[in-house]
């Protein structure tokens, strides 16, 4: 374990449009602050690129704030972080790992104040068969192609609900994979509906339609793959004709090798819910951090920006990122103040400028608006069959989580302790909605005190006195 | 109209409510949450003899060992009779730990140093020696729980067993100084006798009915790690620490590895104790020394990732013995908690003694030291 002696103003917790905004935006005040990121170069989701970017909306203005940002903080890229703790002193400590071909090593990052800028992961819905390998999230297929994988040559459905489907078809297109067509669960309708589509997405749309029309990618509403076929992989997928409620009204079957679903977004809150920070439910139900006018959490010292404060979109997540940063910085100023007052914690948060908060606004609403068109609706749970995993994780499937309800599982919490949906690899991330649908009640705030695997040697490693070194230091020892 | 009322639907109050079915009694279980939401549903699953100092929770668990066995053949949840073995790090606490074992008059095979690995085959080495136990064992405990409630409901006579979940107690009905009820969120639930198995609450249920018990939430953690392809623990494995842990009264942070593996594949590491209420907040200290103690034990598990943890409150009485039987203070009142962290293994004791005295027999144990009014007359 490593342990950098150095407190820093500010840590960032996540390389997207958000983290890298607010990160620059205290370190050009003057502030210390180190960034944090799993990948292994900034980006996030959506700005996730390869060694060679291609072009891509907004990317290129991305990867300009993450120069300037690479000259004034420490960006350290391949941490996971695990857990943040408020320390006796009133500091937080940020528990990382960082693999490397000798093992896995603990680092710890001390911290004055700390921004989650997380952002989401995809929300996949369960259905017959989408265990077989060949199935994959909306994202992950696109996340693939960003990364410079490549999918040429496959037959590829797109399937979900929600705009990121266009993307994510226009781009596996792009790439050289027959999509057999995108099929939006919803109306569709409801997005064009709304005036905000005028900000500005409405190019983008326009331009990923234009890809699908290029590559005759059929683009058709209140249809959805409720089910994959195959005996090993993906062979053929059951494309089915949806009401309004997602009831099935008819079907067919179609030969393809891949689909990729995806039905919205999680934003990842876990570090709040660890420190303690009061959530919200946002439009679609989901727990979201609860933010002040300056993105500052109900805990003190602890800001957040982007998806984990309520899903909208790169363009919003940039925004808050840099109202985050800003109050982050008054907050600093303050804190260094000689005849500052003892109870400036307590004051009112430093305002954002009113041109920020106007168009913050506006790109919240839109973001709801999207969240109001594109819902889940109930009737996805008819396309499942007693055998259909729900927690592909632990192989659960449908019958024992009814079981387990049976049995006086009255919530989702009881049905994963009598049935084990969710405790697994991936800790509910994966199953975590539909299991709360089937119980009947919305996302409950996830519980994941140790938010990624850590070895049980990085983790003892941490009883040990600590060690100083730089955390950039490239040749220390695995755990010691 | 129950013949009894049990307010708490963990494990304790399941298998209350199953042997008071058995007996033929009428049953309402009422929880203000789901089956085995509390305490239950975050533990390790422990039904152990060989932690237990001999005297009366020894016997307690001797008895509740066999019950489980007996349970175990309804089916519905995993019971596994793997056996226990304490190691002890050097030879006076190896025979510290010897002749606790005589002591105890329970099953046990002393096992000198060499001989560990012949149980537990990537045990560090080093070790002087232990003690196995055949008797300890180890249970799914929310499922046992829920499985108690459907048995007690299917097994006995259409209705015998009634089960209300989401529903909270919030006041006692009586009749001159009998308790003949519960009111509850969802109205008021009449029963003859009813029964305070609400575990770690147990102490604000009984102060709804005006009587003082004093449970307070002794907190623990829990590391799961991913699932093993090989098991690689037999057994439930803990070091000599963990026996005066448990007895310890201290206030404090006190951990010693107990490390088992489960069916799915995981391993389970306890054990910590701290009083500090029922605060959730996760410590990492508190993981960094459990990690490093399993290590200890088994060097192979430096490199599995841990990939959850959780917190839970086990009840904890001042004497450390659980509260069993009626109240002499409330006519129709009974307790049923208490239990620190051994709710799990004396479940059905409890349940089986309980209903013994419901049911107005002789209980097989003798429930003096039990007694719910034990520690107001230590107050005076």
């Amino acid at each position: 374990m490593t342990h950098d002696r150095v407190t820093y103003d500010l840590v960032v917790v996540g390389g997207g449009p958000a983290g890298v905004a607010g990160a620059l935006t205290a370190a050009l005040a003057g502030l210390r602050v180190a960034l944090v990121d799993t990948g292994t170069r900034l980006g996030g989701q959506y700005f996730r690129h390869a060694a060679e970017p291609k072009p891509a909306p907004g990317l290129a203005r991305f990867l300009r704030q993450g120069r300037a940002l690479a000259a004034r903080a420490d960006v350290l890229l391949g941490h996971q972080v695990w857990n943040v703790s408020r320390e006796p002193d009133g500091g937080l400590t940020v528990h990382c790992l960082t693999r490397r071909p000798a093992g896995e090593r603990a680092v710890e990052l001390r911290a004055r104040r700390l921004l989650i800028a997380t952002g989401a992961h995809d929300r996949p819905l369960p259905f017959p068969g989408w265990d077989l390998p060949g199935v994959l999230t909306a994202g992950g297929a696109q996340a693939l192609l960003k990364g410079g994988g490549v999918l040429a040559g496959r037959r590829v459905v797109v399937s979900g609900t929600g705009p990121f489907l266009l993307p994510a078809a226009a781009g596996l297109a792009a790439a050289g994979a027959r999509v057999l067509g995108v099929y939006e669960a919803n109306g569709g309708l409801g997005l064009a509906r709304h005036p905000l589509l005028a900000l500005g997405k409405a190019g983008e749309a326009a331009g990923y339609t234009a890809t699908l029309a290029r590559h005759r990618v059929p683009y058709l509403t209140r249809r959805a793959v409720i089910a994959a076929h195959g005996e090993r992989e993906v062979e053929a997928v059951t494309l089915a004709r949806l009401d309004r409620d997602w009831n099935v009204l008819s079907s067919r079957v179609v030969a393809c090798d891949t689909v990729a679903v995806g039905y919205g977004f999680v934003p990842q809150i876990e570090l709040g819910t660890q420190l303690g920070c009061r959530t919200r439910a946002d439009v679609d139900g989901s727990p979201v951090i609860d933010v002040d006018a300056a993105q500052r959490t109900s805990v003190p010292g602890v800001w957040a920006a982007g998806e984990p404060a309520g899903v909208g979109g790169w363009r919003l997540a940039e925004l808050e990122g840099r109202i985050a940063g800003r109050a982050i910085a008054a907050d600093h100023r303050a804190d260094h103040r000689a005849d500052q007052r003892a109870d400036h914690h307590t004051g009112h948060p430093a305002d954002p400028p009113p041109v920020f908060a106007r168009r913050r606004e506006r790109w919240r609403a839109f973001g709801a608006a999207l969240q109001r068109a594109y819902p889940v609706k109930p009737g996805w749970q008819g396309w499942l069959r007693d055998d259909t995993l729900v927690c592909r994780c632990e192989e659960v499937p449908l019958a024992r989580v009814r079981e387990a309800q049976a049995m006086g599982a009255t919530d989702a919490r009881a049905v994963k302790l009598l049935a084990r949906p969710g405790m697994g690899w991936c800790q509910g991330r994966i199953c975590g909605y539909a299991v709360s649908c089937l119980a009947g009640e919305p996302p409950q705030e996830p519980r994941r005190p140790v938010a990624q695997p850590v070895t049980l040697g990085a983790l003892a490693s941490l009883t040990h006195p600590q060690t100083p070194a730089t955390p950039q230091d490239p040749g220390d020892d695995p755990a010691h | 109209m129950s013949d009894v009322i049990v307010v708490g639907a963990g494990v304790v109050g399941a298998a209350c409510a199953y042997y008071a079915a058995r007996a033929g009694l009428d049953v309402t279980v009422i929880d203000r949450g789901p089956v085995a939401g509390g305490t239950t549903g975050s533990g390790e699953g422990n039904v152990l003899v060989s932690d237990k100092e001999p005297g009366p929770e020894l016997e307690l668990a001797v008895l509740s060992n066999r019950l489980w066995r007996e349970l175990a053949g309804l089916g519905g949840f995993e019971f596994e009779p793997k056996g226990g073995l304490v190691v002890a790090e050097t030879e006076e606490v190896r025979r510290q730990l010897t002749e606790l074992a005589v002591k105890q008059d329970v099953e046990h095979t002393p096992v000198d140093g060499p001989a560990l690995r012949d149980y537990e085959p990537h045990l560090a080495g080093g070790f002087a020696g232990g003690v196995f136990y055949p008797q300890d064992a180890q249970v799914q405990p929310m499922l046992a729980a829920a499985t108690l409630l459907r048995r007690g409901a299917d097994s006995f006579g259409h209705g015998t067993l009634r089960l209300r979940l989401g529903v909270r107690v919030t006041g006692f009905i009586r009749s001159g100084e009998r308790v003949t009820g519960v009111r509850t969120s969802h109205g008021d639930v009449l029963g003859d006798a009813v029964v305070n198995a609400a575990g770690t609450w147990g102490g604000e249920v009984a102060a709804l009915a005006g009587v003082e018990l004093p449970i307070l939430p002794r907190r623990g953690f829990i590391l799961v790690t991913e699932p093993l392809r090989e098991p690689l623990i037999r057994h439930k494995v803990y070091t000599a620490a963990y026996v005066t842990n448990v007895a310890s009264d201290s206030a404090g942070l006190e951990t010693s590895a107990v490390v088992e593996g489960t069916p799915a594949g995981t391993v389970l590491i306890g054990a910590s104790r701290e009083r500090v209420g029922f605060d959730r907040t996760t410590s990492v200290p508190v993981l960094a020394r459990l990690a490093e103690q399993a290590v200890a034990l088994f060097p192979a598990l430096r490199e599995v990732r841990a990939i959850r943890s959780y917190c839970g409150f086990r009840p904890y009485c001042p004497d450390h013995l659980p509260v069993i039987g009626a109240d002499p203070r409330l006519p129709g009142l009974y307790h049923a908690c208490g239990h620190e962290g051994a709710g799990i293994g004396l479940a059905p004791v409890t349940g089986h003694l309980l209903a013994q005295v419901l049911t107005g027999q002789r209980p097989d144990l003798d429930l003096h030291p039990f007694r719910p009014d034990r520690f107001a007359k230590e107050a005076s």
